[in-house]
C-alpha cells in the first residue's frame, strides 16, 4: 500500500456531483442529472472496494494497523491540539466504505425510476451527492472535530432530503424535528469533543485513544480525579459524545425524529435513514471504543442498557403501527438497539471483543436487508401509492421480483438460519449472553417480535388479501416498476442472503487482531425458536384476513393502544417544550428580552434623540448667528490661552 | 510731522476690525457682507506689516503673509461673488435672511 491518496477521491467525487448538478444541473442536465450522479458515484464506489480489497489483503499481518492516508493540518492551536483533515483507515472504516458506497449507489441506481417524475430531479441528485460525501467524510475522519463538521453535514443533508417534497406540510414539520431534535444531541457531543480533547490535548483520534487508555499516564490520572457532580471528567466526556451518537442513531429517547423522517422520498429513507447516516452513532462508538471499554465501563454499561431499551421499545412500537415505511423505521431503530447493545456487553480485546465485531457485523448485514426492505417498500408504494398497509395485500402475482426479495430480507432479519441476518444476530446475541444475561433476554425477547413484526408487514402486503378489488386493479399501473428499480433488489437480495458468510471476524475486531467466531448450534436452537414462532404467529394472524388480530389488539386494549400511539413519547415531548420550557424558560426570556435587553437599546435610541432635539435650534440656517457663535467661542479660547493656560 | 508708531497703526488696524465685524453682522446685504470681511482681512495685513516693521525689521515674514492674504482674498471674493450670483438666480434676491434653506 503506498500512493494512497487516490482515496481522497472516493468522498471527492460525490462532492463533484454535487457541485455539478447543484449549479449546473437544473438548467443543462434535465432528466440526464441522475445518470451522471449515479456515474461519480459508480467511479467513487468502485475505488471504495477497490480500497477495501488491497486493505484487508495486504495489510495483514496478525493485526489490522490504521492506516493514515492523508493528513492536512486545517487549524493549528498548539503543538498537539490541532484540527486536521484526514483519512484514516482502519477495518470499520474501510468497511463503513464498503457500505455506504454500495447502498449509496444501489439507491441512486433505483431513483432513476423511482423519481423519474419529479420536477427537481437534478436537485435530488445534487443532494444524494452531498449525503454520500459526507458520509464518506465522516467514516474516514481521522480527527474527533473533523467528525463533527461531517456530522453536521449529514445532518443538513438528511434534513434537505426529508424536506425534499417541501410544498407538503407534513415533510417541512418532519425536516425540522429530525434536524432540531439532532442538533440538540450535537449540543452534547460538541461538548464531549471539548471535555475529552481538553483532558486528553489532542483531537487526533490516535493521540486521544492512547492518552486515554494508559492507567499509568498522569493526564489520564488527573482527567479521572478531576469530577463534576461526583464523575469523572472522562466519563463525562464519554457519555455526552454518546449522547451525540444516540440522536443520530435515533436511540431512546432521542428517537422521535426517525420515524417522521419518512416523509422523504423512500429512496432517502433507505439510503440515509436505515443503511447508513443512523448508524453514524454505532460507528462513532466504536471509533472511541477503546476508551470506552478501557477508561469508562459506566459509559458502555449506559449505551449497552439505552441499546437494549431502544431495541425493544421499537419492536413493541412497530407491531401496532400501520403505515408501512414506519414500521421499518421502528424496526431500523431496533436493530440500531441491538448494534448498540453488543458494543455496550462487549469488552476490549481478544474473545471479550465479540459484541464489538459482532456489533460491526450486524451494521453490515442490516444495512444490506434494510436498504433491501426499503426498496422494496418503496416499489410497493410506487404500484399502490399509498402507505398504508390497509391499502395493500395480495400483491405477490403482480409483483413477483419485489415479492421475493422483500421475502429474502425479512426472513434476514428475522434471523432465519443461514441469511445474514442469522449470524451477525446470533453473534450479538451470544456476546451478550456471555457478558449480560438480563440484556441478553430482553435481546432474546425482541428477536422473535422482530421476526413477527416483519412477517406482518409482509403477509399484509403480498398475502392477506387473495385479489384485489376490481377498481383498484384499474388504477394500478401493469409492471410492479422499471428495471432499474429491480437491479437493485436483485442486488441487495443477494448481499442479503450472502453477507454472512463473510469471516467478519478476520477482519474486524477490537485489537485488529482476528477473532475465531466459534459457531454454537446449539445456542441458536432458542432463538431460532422464537423467530420462527414469530413466523407462524405472523403467519396465522395475517396470511388471510381474519377477525384474530383485532380480537387480540382489544384484549391488550392499553399496552396496544399505547405501542400504536408510539408510547406517548411525542406528547411527552411536546408537553415538555410546550408546557414547561416555553412557560418556565420561554416566556421569562422573552420578557426579559422584550423589557430589559430592549429597553437598553430603546433608551439610548430616546436619550439620543431627546438630546438631539434640545440641540438642533442651533442649526438655525442663520449665517450670521453661526459666525457670531464662531466668533464668540473664538474669543472664549482666546482668553483661556491667555490667562488660563498662559 | 513724526512718522506713525507701532501703537497708531494697531489702533487703526483695530478700528477696521471692528467696523468690518460690525459690518458683517449689521448688514443683510450679502455683497455689502463681503465688503466687511475684506476690512477684516485688510486689517490683518496692516497688523502683519506693522509688526514686521516696527519689531523685526530685519525679517520679511510679515510682508510675504500679506502678499499671500491678499491673494487669498481675492481668490476668496471671486467665489463668494459666483455664490451671490447663484444665489440670487434662484432666489431673485442677495438678502442674507432669503438664504435660510439649509437648517434643521
Amino acid at each position: 500500500m503506498n500512493n494512497l491518496s487516490y482515496i481522497a477521491l472516493i468522498p471527492l467525487l460525490p462532492l463533484a456531483g454535487f457541485v455539478l448538478l447543484g449549479l449546473l444541473g437544473k438548467k443543462y442536465f434535465g432528466k440526464a442529472a441522475g445518470i451522471i450522479g449515479t456515474l461519480f458515484l459508480f467511479i467513487s464506489a468502485a475505488l471504495a472496494f477497490y480500497t477495501a480489497y488491497q486493505y484487508f489483503s495486504s495489510g495483514f499481518n496478525g493485526v489490522y494497523q490504521p492506516v493514515i492516508a492523508f493528513k492536512y493540518t486545517w487549524l493549528q492551536f498548539s503543538e498537539n491540539l490541532s484540527i486536521d483533515m484526514g483519512l484514516y483507515l482502519d477495518s470499520i472504516s474501510m468497511m463503513m466504505i464498503v457500505v455506504v458506497t454500495l447502498i449509496s449507489l444501489m439507491v441512486h441506481i433505483y431513483s432513476l425510476g423511482y423519481m423519474k417524475r419529479e420536477e427537481r430531479f437534478s436537485t435530488y441528485y445534487a443532494y444524494l451527492g452531498l449525503f454520500t460525501f459526507s458520509m464518506l467524510g465522516l467514516v474516514l475522519s481521522s480527527n474527533i472535530f473533523q467528525i463533527y463538521m461531517f456530522w453536521e453535514l449529514v445532518g443538513v443533508s438528511s434534513y434537505l432530503l426529508i424536506g425534499f417534497y417541501y410544498d407538503k406540510p407534513s415533510a417541512v414539520a418532519a425536516c425540522k424535528k429530525a434536524f432540531i431534535v439532532t442538533r440538540f444531541a450535537d449540543l452534547g457531543f460538541l461538548i464531549g469533543i471539548l471535555v475529552l480533547s481538553y483532558v486528553s490535548g489532542s483531537l487526533d483520534f490516535n493521540t486521544m485513544i492512547q492518552t486515554l487508555t494508559q492507567p499509568e499516564s498522569s493526564t489520564l490520572k488527573t482527567a479521572v480525579a478531576s469530577s463534576f457532580l461526583g464523575v469523572s471528567a472522562v466519563t463525562w466526556g464519554g457519555l455526552l459524545i454518546f449522547m451525540g451518537g444516540a440522536g443520530k442513531s435515533a436511540m431512546f429517547p432521542l428517537h422521535i425524529w426517525l420515524p417522521d423522517a419518512m416523509e422523504g422520498p423512500t429512496p432517502v429513507s433507505a439510503l440515509i435513514h436505515a443503511a447508513t447516516m443512523v448508524v453514524a452513532g454505532v460507528y462513532l462508538v466504536a471509533r472511541l471504543f477503546p476508551i470506552f471499554a478501557i477508561t469508562t465501563p459506566v459509559v458502555l454499561e449506559v449505551i449497552g442498557w439505552v441499546g437494549a431499551i431502544s431495541a425493544v421499545i421499537a419492536a413493541i412500537i412497530a407491531c401496532t403501527q400501520t403505515d408501512i415505511k414506519r414500521v421499518l423505521a421502528y424496526s431500523t431503530m431496533s436493530q440500531i438497539g441491538f448494534m448498540m447493545f453488543a458494543l455496550g456487553v462487549s469488552k476490549y480485546g481478544g474473545e471479550a471483543g465479540l459484541g464489538f465485531t459482532a456489533s460491526m457485523f450486524h451494521l453490515f448485514t442490516h444495512a444490506m436487508f434494510k436498504a433491501l426492505l426499503f426498496l422494496g417498500a418503496g416499489a410497493v408504494i410506487h404500484y399502490v401509492h399509498s402507505n398504508e398497509m390497509k391499502d395493500m395485500g395480495g400483491l405477490r402475482k403482480s409483483m413477483p421480483i419485489t415479492h421475493i426479495t422483500f421475502l429474502i430480507a425479512c426472513l434476514a432479519i428475522a434471523g432465519f438460519p443461514f441469511l445474514s441476518g442469522f449470524f451477525s444476530k446470533e453473534e450479538i446475541l451470544l456476546a451478550a449472553y456471555q457478558h449480560n444475561a438480563a440484556i441478553y433476554w430482553i435481546a432474546l425477547f425482541t428477536s422473535g417480535l422482530t421476526a413477527f413484526y416483519m412477517f406482518r408487514l409482509y403477509f399484509s402486503i403480498f398475502w392477506n388479501r387473495e385479489h384485489l378489488a376490481h377498481s383498484e386493479i384499474q388504477t394500478y399501473k401493469k409492471s410492479e416498476g422499471p428495471f432499474v428499480m429491480m437491479l437493485p433488489l436483485i442486488i441487495l437480495a443477494i448481499g442479503a442472503a450472502a453477507a454472512g458468510y463473510i469471516p467478519f471476524g478476520k477482519y474486524v475486531s477490537t485489537d485488529g487482531r482476528p477473532l475465531e467466531s466459534h459457531f454454537d448450534l446449539s445456542f441458536s436452537i432458542l432463538p431460532v425458536v422464537l423467530g420462527i414462532a414469530g413466523i407462524v404467529s405472523a403467519w396465522i394472524m395475517y396470511k388471510k384476513q381474519n377477525p384474530l388480530p383485532d380480537k387480540l389488539s382489544s384484549s391488550f386494549g392499553a399496552l396496544y393502544k399505547a405501542s400504536y400511539h408510539k408510547f406517548y413519547i411525542d406528547e411527552i415531548y411536546l408537553f415538555i417544550t410546550k408546557k414547561v420550557i416555553f412557560n418556565l424558560i420561554g416566556r421569562p426570556a422573552a420578557w426579559f428580552d422584550k423589557n430589559v435587553v430592549d429597553g437598553m437599546v430603546n433608551l439610548t435610541g430616546n436619550a439620543t434623540q431627546w438630546l438631539s432635539g434640545r440641540i438642533k435650534k442651533f442649526q438655525s440656517g442663520k449665517l450670521q448667528s453661526y459666525t457670531l457663535l464662531y466668533l464668540m467661542a473664538a474669543v472664549v479660547m482666546a482668553a483661556i490661552i491667555i490667562y488660563v493656560w498662559k | 510731522m513724526t512718522s506713525p508708531g507701532l501703537e497708531q497703526i494697531l489702533f487703526i488696524s483695530a478700528a477696521l476690525f471692528f467696523i468690518g465685524m460690525y459690518g458683517f453682522f449689521t448688514r443683510r446685504n450679502l455683497i455689502t457682507m463681503l465688503m466687511s470681511i475684506e476690512l477684516i482681512l485688510n486689517s490683518v495685513n496692516l497688523n502683519f506689516i506693522a509688526f514686521n516693521k516696527y519689531v523685526w525689521p530685519d525679517k520679511m515674514d510679515g510682508l510675504f503673509f500679506t502678499l499671500f492674504i491678499i491673494a487669498i482674498a481675492a481668490a476668496e471674493a471671486a467665489v463668494a461673488i459666483a455664490i451671490i450670483i447663484n444665489l440670487y438666480r434662484s432666489h431673485q434676491s442677495v438678502d442674507v435672511e432669503s438664504a435660510e434653506n439649509l437648517k434643521y
